[in-house]
Order: structure tokens, then C-alpha cells, then sequence
């Protein structure tokens, strides 16, 4: 079955157009440290790659045996370097070349040397590139929906070509197929402090906050929806204790009684800047406490404290610190 | 931990890692042509703190990372490929590793490492302008081991870095990129290296850091993504460097290192049960030595060389 694909492979020493071309092995030195076990065809096509590279023949047929090279090897840098070294020489189209790194990125969407070759050829073709680009990106993004070099990738065309218009949409979508999808939250909050069109991160908190309410209410588990909603306070603690919808997100989620770590954490950072809890705060948390914690203490920050050292036991440490570093509290 | 110290099954993994070239019929090792260099780094590190360096020649060693020299001062993956600022970190770290820094032209090396500031503070890569918070960490790394960091502007290179923090504390490739574990690390050491912790917020941070541990007692690389090795490296070496290791718990995560090795033919793997490979052998050996495992070198959490090996570098001695 091997030996199909074998058969319809034929030897570059057996072709008509390499018969001047000398192969050069690779040379490993001495006594090589991790030395490497190479394969045949691997082999062949290397030694024949080194013989164009040193020679610096920039060819087409260098070209074409740069896309026999790629795909066998993606992650070798000089293979790509030289390839950008040939279409500079030939003038080549770069609109075909971003087909062949499209086919190369199905397969290998987590290899550096692609998206680096793949922004050289953006760059190159300006903002005509832009829309291209995004589609590009989403169709990589729909395979794993947190590669990071494709979000890398998005980011860097958003600000250099442009395209801005629909990506809140694109973005709400990916929520919606995975609520859980940290990247897709990092990437709402990369276009409301920069998209030109939607006026920064005070002209959308209050819709914004509506929106991670309701995701958070529905997985209160989530751990990205509550970093987003203090994301949306950066830098102005006043805004975040005076919002009605923080507070009762959070006495929502204590009520429900399950999954509540990250409620509670809202709550002490709360707590600690000021806030003062109303009496269906207090009872909410105190419904959490289970005689097996002790005695229940008279101040709401360290009781949730302990709470959390309880049902948090892998990070009991640090709650412990928390407790320590309390405010003392002004009887 | 004293029942744990024979669950480590230090001479295996010794084996495993100087016999890697003996397996044939192996994709990874053909894949891995271009970056010797950082395979004989990750290899040697794992060796030195393991106390088995003596199993490998030195003068062998040295004489093919020299090889691998360019004339640019710049180091590649391997002899006759393209230098890259990755590559040459690992051939100095590599030969810090052996106390053989002098055999370097160190204005040489630091010149082609410096050329590669761009006018913003952060580096690329190589000469095709790659640009990631990762090879300003490995600028810094570099230059500092080398005592040559007067030859960038430092001010510049922090200010770029830390332009990549995020709200929640950590750290991304660029400005606005998501938070990560190996970026992370990246920037924090880079801080710790030029003395700039101050810009980090260190409760947020460690807090977002101590989340990255899930159940099985592994740690993950961002929220809801699988626990793995290798970020037993860059979540712990982080917290260290900012003081606040002892947020996650260290025993659980003790047991899941040791659950990802092979025992019969040494080495170990992202995850129990997974395939073994170099890569994560450096970074579960490195991982128990920043937790203190007993009979291992400890490690350097910035430099992510062994500590003897920065103090003879820092301190002559
Ligand atoms: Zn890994």
C-alpha cells in the first residue's frame, strides 16, 4: 500500500531537468550531539535543496523543488528564507503563492515559518490583502478556534490593512459555537479598545457588560467572562463598585449555590476596595458555609476566604494569602 | 517527597537522551534537522541537572556548535542552514553549560543579536523580521551572558514588553495578544534579567498563573486547554520569579510530572501515556528541579541554565 505513493514519486536523481545538479548530504560534523535519522526521500530532496541553496541558483525549478521540500520539512526556516529569496528574483505572483501556503497551513497551522511567510506575503500585497487575509485565518480559526498564531495573524492585518468592520460579528459568533473560548474573549476585548469604528471601551461597557452577565450567569464556571468583565473597569475601580449588574451577577451566582469560586473572588476584590454588601449578600454566602469550615466569622471578606480554601483546595495558599492581606475591618 | 525521589527514573532518562540518534524509522528526529541546536541545548541542560553531563565528549560538543557558526556572528539549527537569534542562544547556553564561553568572538555574537532591536525595542527573529516577545527574551538572555547588554537599548527593549501586557495580568507575542503561559514566561524573565520587575502586577499575575492548574495536578497553558509538561516550565519558572510559587500546589504537581515518564525507556511526555520526546524531557526534568525534587541541580529560573552555571558566569565562581 506504502509503496503506491512511493511509485508515483520519481527520484529527483532520475529526472531529466536535475541531471547537471550534484546533491550535497547534509554535513553533521565530527560526532553529532542529537544526531538525526534520515530518511530517504527526506534525504534526497535535502541534499538537492543544499545544491541550489549554495549554489543560490534562483530558478523555477529551485522553486518547484522548495514546494517538494515544504511540505516534507515545514519547519525548516532556511528552506523557507530561500523560497522568499526565488520569488523575489523570478517577480513570482503572490497571489498563487498564497494558495500553496494556504495548503501548506491546513496541515501544519501551528508551525512558525508558515504565518511568518505568510505575513511577508500580506505585507507585500497591502491592503488589497486584507479580506483575503481575514477569510484566510477563518477558516484555520474554524479547525482549532484558539491557534494562536492565527489570532497573531488576524490581529496584526486588523491593524496594519485594515478591516475592522464585521469583526465583533465574527467574534460573536465563535462565542456562540464555544462560550468557553478564551481566545475569542481576548479578541472581543483587542476590538473594543481598538476597532476606529465602535468608539473605545466606555462608549460599549454598558452593552458589553449586559453581554458577559448573561454568559457568565449561563456558565458561571467560565473563567474568561469574569476576567472580561473587570477587563471592562480597567483602571477605574470607582465604575466597577458603583455598576449595579457586578454586584448582583454575583449574588446571582452564589444563590444558584453551585460553581461559585469565581463569584466569591469578584466578591472579596469587591470587599477590598470598598464595597459594602447588602444583607442578601451576607446571606448568600453565609448559605455557603458548612459547619465543617469552623465558626463562622462576623467579617464577610475572610468568611469568604475561607469558603474558598475549602472548596478551592489546590489553591488553598493562596486564599490563605488573601485572607492575610485583608483590609482590617473598622468595627 | 522522600517516597517520591525513586519514583524518578534518572539514569533511564539519561540513556534515553544520549541514545536518541540510535533509534531510526523516527519522524521526529527527521523533522528536527534545522534545530540541533536547541535539541543538543534541551538534551545537555536535562544531562547537567540530571549530574550525567560526563556522559557526553566536550571537545565533540563544541567543536559542532562552532560549526554552526555564520559569518554574521549569528548561530543556525544545524552546519550550512541560516542563522536565527533562537539558535544562538542555544549554542551559548550550550556552551556556558561546558565554561566555554571564551572559544566565542563575544563581540561578534552580540553585535549580530543586537542588530536584531528594531526601532520600537522589540527583536525579530532574524534578518526577515519576525517579531515576538520571545526573542526579546532571548536577546536579553543572551546579551546578558555574555555581559554585552550596553549594546542594545534596554529601556526600549522593557518598554516594548511591557506594551504586551494584558489586563488580566499576563503576557502576549504582541500588543493585544491573548495571555499565555510560554509568553509569559518569556516577558517575565526578560523583566527579571534587566531588573524590571516592578512593571509586573504580581498578585494579578500569580493569580492568573495558580488558575493555570487543573485537577489532575498538571498545568495548562490558558484557560480551558489541556494540561501538558512543558508548561510545568514556563507557569512555575514565572511564579518564582515573581515570588509566588507557593500558590499552586506542588505535590500534585510533582505527581503528574512523574506520571508522564517512561520507565522502561526513559524520557517523558506532554501528557500520561503520550510519546516521549526530548523537548518535554528537558522541560519535566527542569519542571522538579524548580520544585526542588530532591537530587537534582537546581535550575535557573530566568536563565533556564543551572544555577552553578549562571553563578560562574555572574560571580566567577
Ligand atoms: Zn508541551
Amino acid at each position: 500500500m506504502e509503496s503506491d505513493k512511493e511509485q508515483m514519486r520519481i527520484p529527483i536523481s532520475q529526472r531529466k531537468d536535475w541531471s547537471d545538479m550534484v546533491p550535497i548530504p547534509q554535513d553533521d560534523g565530527p560526532n553529532p550531539v542529537v544526531p538525526i535519522a534520515y530518511k530517504e526521500d527526506f534525504a534526497e530532496v535535502m541534499d538537492y535543496f543544499r545544491a541550489v541553496y549554495f549554489a543560490d541558483e534562483r530558478s523555477l525549478r529551485s522553486l518547484q523543488l522548495t514546494s517538494e521540500a515544504i511540505p516534507l520539512n515545514p519547519g525548516n526556516y532556511t528552506i523557507w528564507h530561500f523560497r522568499r529569496l526565488i520569488l523575489e528574483s523570478l517577480n513570482a505572483d503572490l497571489h498563487e503563492e498564497l494558495d500553496f501556503v494556504e495548503q501548506i497551513a491546513m496541515s501544519n497551522s501551528k508551525n512558525y515559518q508558515i504565518w511568518h511567510h505568510r505575513r511577508w506575503l500580506a505585507e507585500k500585497l497591502g491592503p488589497v490583502a486584507a479580506s483575503k487575509e481575514l477569510e484566510f485565518t477563518k477558516k484555520i480559526l474554524s479547525i482549532d478556534a484558539k491557534n494562536y498564531h492565527a489570532w497573531s495573524h488576524r490581529q496584526w492585518v486588523l491593524v496594519a490593512l485594515g478591516g475592522w468592520e464585521h469583526e465583533l460579528d465574527y467574534c460573536q459568533n465563535l462565542l456562540e459555537d464555544d462560550i468557553f473560548n478564551n481566545s475569542a474573549w481576548n479578541q472581543r476585548y483587542f476590538i473594543i479598545t481598538r476597532s476606529p469604528f465602535l468608539g473605545g471601551i466606555e462608549a460599549m461597557r454598558d452593552s458589553e457588560v449586559s453581554y458577559t452577565v448573561e454568559a457568565i450567569i449561563a456558565n458561571p464556571e467560565n473563567e474568561s467572562p469574569w476576567r472580561y468583565l473587570r477587563g471592562l473597569y480597567k483602571g477605574d475601580t470607582q465604575s466597577l463598585l458603583s455598576e449595579p449588574q457586578v454586584s448582583s451577577v454575583c449574588l446571582k451566582v452564589l444563590r444558584a449555590k453551585c460553581n461559585h469560586v469565581f463569584a466569591l473572588n469578584l466578591l472579596l476584590d469587591l470587599l477590598c476596595h470598598g464595597f459594602q454588601a447588602n444583607n442578601e449578600v451576607k446571606d448568600a454566602v453565609e448559605a455557603l458555609w458548612n459547619s465543617d469550615f469552623g465558626l463562622l466569622d462576623l467579617d464577610l471578606a475572610k468568611s469568604i476566604c475561607s469558603i474558598l480554601e475549602h472548596v478551592d483546595p489546590i489553591r488553598a495558599n493562596y486564599w490563605a494569602w488573601r485572607k492575610s492581606k485583608l483590609p482590617v475591618q473598622a468595627v | 517527597m522522600e517516597d517520591l525521589v525513586r519514583e524518578l527514573a534518572v539514569d533511564k532518562h539519561a540513556r534515553y537522551i544520549v541514545s536518541v540518534e540510535k533509534r531510526k524509522d523516527d519522524f521526529e528526529s527527521v523533522v528536527m534537522e534545522h534545530l540541533r541546536m536547541s535539541g543538543a541545548y534541551w538534551g545537555l541542560t536535562t544531562l547537567d541537572i540530571l549530574g550525567k553531563l560526563d556522559m557526553v565528549d566536550p571537545d565533540e560538543v563544541i567543536s559542532w556548535v562552532m560549526s554552526c557558526q555564520h559569518e554574521s556572528g549569528g548561530f543556525a539549527g544545524n552546519i550550512g542552514h541560516d542563522p536565527h537569534i533562537l539558535y544562538t542562544l542555544s549554542a551559548v547556553q550550550v556552551l556556558a553549560l561546558f565554561n566555554k564561553l571564551d572559544v566565542l568572538d563575544i563581540d561578534k555574537v552580540s553585535n549580530y543579536v543586537a542588530g536584531l532591536q528594531n526601532e520600537d525595542g522589540s527583536f525579530s527573529g532574524d534578518m526577515w523580521g519576525e517579531i515576538d516577545t520571545r526573542f526579546s527574551y532571548i536577546a536579553l538572555n543572551c546579551l546578558s551572558l555574555l555581559h554585552r547588554l550596553d549594546k542594545i537599548n534596554v529601556e526600549k527593549a522593557v518598554k516594548y514588553i511591557v506594551s504586551c501586557k494584558n489586563v488580566d495580568g499576563g503576557f502576549g507575542c504582541t500588543p493585544g495578544a491573548e495571555s499565555h503561559a510560554g509568553q509569559i514566561f518569556c516577558c517575565i524573565a526578560a523583566l527579571a534579567i534587566t531588573g524590571s520587575l516592578h512593571h509586573v502586577d504580581k498578585d494579578l499575575l500569580g493569580w492568573w498563573l495558580c488558575e493555570r492548574q487543573v485537577k489532575s495536578g498538571g498545568l495548562n497553558g490558558r484557560p480551558e486547554k489541556l494540561p501538558d509538561v512543558c508548561y510545568s516550565w514556563w507557569v512555575l519558572s514565572s511564579l518564582i520569579m515573581i515570588d509566588r510559587v507557593h500558590w499552586i500546589d506542588k505535590k500534585k504537581l510533582i505527581k503528574f510530572i512523574l506520571d508522564c515518564q517512561d520507565k522502561e525507556n526513559g524520557g517523558i511526555s506532554d501528557r500520561p501515556d503520550d510519546a516521549v520526546d526530548v523537548f518535554h524531557t528537558y522541560f519535566g526534568v527542569a519542571g522538579l528541579s524548580l520544585l526542588e525534587f530532591p537530587g537534582l541541580k537546581p535550575i535557573d529560573p530566568a536563565y533556564a541554565l543551572p544555577v552553578d552555571v549562571v553563578n560562574r558566569i555572574f560571580f566567577g565562581r
